[in-house]
């Protein structure tokens, strides 16, 4: 269970990223991120991977205080930064130093497998399309089975085919071990297509707006109504958050009961 | 180049031909002939000043002709001279540049990776290379003889600025977002050193090494400019006072040859480690 208490970020310069997040993710849960540029998710999502100091809070996972990198958190950028001088292969095993070599052989051999990259294994990144080069991102995060794995928009830089064949990439990955999953992202799609949870942001200072469950069985049907309904209600979610930041947010709950009840 | 061969012989009508016969050397990269077209222009220009000369147009006398120069370069290398002076010369180099090299690397990857030892040394650096190489010749003179000490010294002098420049600008500015990367997997300094660092300058160090072999070379003339019996430089001196202006440009053209040869020596040692970067390195 990853925990997140009173968290907030205050910038050297004065800016306030975060402002008192609030936020529990279940074990195995995949939350997503949402909201527009500025309300603080990259930087929520760096503080939880311990590349940033919060200014107040507690981060804890498992009642244990995370208070930089873990080994049990991993983390997907949004650009693939992978080392340009490691094979595909070397790259996915970046992060399994410590391990005896046929078990790192093998973890790899399965990775590259899962992510259908296997006939890539000995090129280099520059080989590689910009949807491969995040697969094999993503596969350097899962190899070494975190517990949490942070994902900063990794699609944003593809195109919609190659999204939805990672997204199904990405699933697959996570059926294995599921780990707790945290999402940024600014596509509400993509929120619908992965998430439990989605949670939308609000800038200046970052803070939560509102939490909308997405029950929808998996896989989802991208084209059902009940898909559709859900973008819809983010959307609605995501434009209060923007138009009346000042407003107190409507609990989308409390819509809800509303709506049972005509 | 290959896909306009290609091209023009699927156009025309004999391609079948065409494309037979090409296909064992389209296989090794089809050599690009118009390499061969900077050979164009010294070539002529020396043509023209050997046909002058023949046909008593010039002298010749203070710039000889190129058959004159190949015959004093052919002279040298049968006496053997010319073999004992280019192994000192290249000695000379050798020694200065590994000297100014290593000290370079280690200095430059000090001032590089920590920003303390950057404030104490970095000032003082710089400070020094704002000196003339060359003025130091008369100190190392009185310091170190006029013999070879004083020569090694002053080349790996001229080694040292660039390498040190070039390993600590390249380890300023190793990407960021791969340091982060290895921050996530809580690398310890020495691992980031090692599996990050180390690689990420690898191509700036490559040619902050090219340039400061470049400079060693300069300043071995330098060197024996100031006083040797043997070497390359010997021979520029010696060919001055002796007023034998054909030895002069044998032994230009012999640094040339040199200085060209350890150059590609050194990128092909350093080729397999820069190989997988994504730049258009075939221009350097």
């Amino acid at each position: 269970m990853l925990n997140l208490e009173h968290l907030s970020k205050t910038y050297a310069d004065g800016t306030r990223a975060l402002s008192d997040i609030n936020l529990v993710v279940q074990e195995g849960e995949i939350v997503s991120l949402i909201g527009g540029s500025g309300c603080g998710k990259t930087t929520l999502l760096r503080l939880i991977a311990g590349l940033d100091q919060a200014s107040a809070g507690r981060i804890s996972l498992d009642d244990e205080v995370l208070s930089g990198p873990h080994p049990a958190v991993g983390i997907v950028f949004q650009e693939p930064r992978l080392l340009p001088w490691l094979s595909v292969a070397d790259n996915i095993a970046f992060g399994l130093d410590g391990l005896p070599a046929a078990e790192k052989k093998a973890r790899v051999a399965h990775a590259l497998d899962k992510i259908g990259l296997v006939e890539h294994a000995d090129r280099w990144p520059r080989d590689l399309s910009g949807g491969q080069q995040q697969r094999v991102s993503i596969a350097r995060a899962f190899v070494t089975n975190p517990k949490v794995l942070l994902l900063d928009e990794p699609f944003s830089a593809l195109d919609a085919f190659t999204r939805a064949s990672l997204h199904e990439h990405l699933l697959a990955l996570w059926e294995e071990t599921r780990p707790t999953v945290v999402l940024v992202t600014h596509d509400v799609q993509e929120a619908v297509t992965l998430a439990d949870r989605a949670i939308v942001m609000q800038p200046k200072p970052g803070r939560i707006f509102d939490e909308l469950p997405l029950t929808l069985s998996r896989p989802r049907d991208k084209t059902g109504l009940p898909f559709e309904t859900s973008v819809r209600r983010i959307l609605t979610a995501l434009d209060h958050s923007l138009k009346a930041p000042q407003l107190q947010p409507q609990r989308e709950r409390d819509r809800q009961a509303a709506a049972l009840w005509w | 180049m290959t896909g306009e061969i290609v091209n023009s012989a699927w156009s025309s009508h004999e391609g079948a031909a065409a494309l037979a016969a090409p296909a064992s050397t389209e296989k090794r990269r089809a050599f690009d002939w118009r390499i061969l077209l900077g050979f164009l222009l010294p070539i002529a220009v020396a043509l023209l000043w050997e046909a002058a000369v023949r046909f008593g147009l010039a002298q010749g006398r203070l710039v000889p002709p190129p058959s004159r120069i190949l015959t004093t370069l052919w002279g040298l290398a049968k006496t053997g001279e010319l073999w004992t002076h280019t192994w000192m010369t290249l000695w000379r180099v050798l020694v200065g540049f590994v000297i100014g090299a290593v000290a370079g690397i280690v200095l430059g990857a000090l001032s590089g990776s920590s920003k303390t030892t950057r404030q104490i040394l970095d000032p003082t650096l710089q400070a020094l290379r704002a000196i003339p190489s060359i003025a130091w010749v008369p100190l190392f003179i009185l310091w170190l003889g006029i013999f070879e000490a004083s020569k090694v010294a002053l080349i790996a002098v001229g080694v040292f600025f660039p390498v040190y420049l070039g390993i600590a600008g390249a380890i300023l500015s190793v990407d960021r977002k791969l340091v982060e990367v290895g921050h996530v997997f809580r690398l310890s300094r020495v691992q980031l050193a090692r599996r990050i660092l180390l690689p990420a300058v690898l191509p700036e160090a490559v040619i902050a090494l090219r340039s400061g072999l470049g400079l060693g070379f300069m300043f071995v003339v330098a060197a024996e400019f100031m006083g040797a019996s043997e070497g390359l430089g010997y021979l520029l001196v010696d060919g001055q006072q002796m007023g034998k202006p054909d030895q002069i440009l044998a032994a230009i053209i012999a640094f040339a040859l040199l200085g060209k040869i350890a150059d590609s020596l050194l990128v092909a040692a350093t080729k397999p480690l820069v190989r997988w970067q994504d730049t258009v390195r075939e221009r350097l």
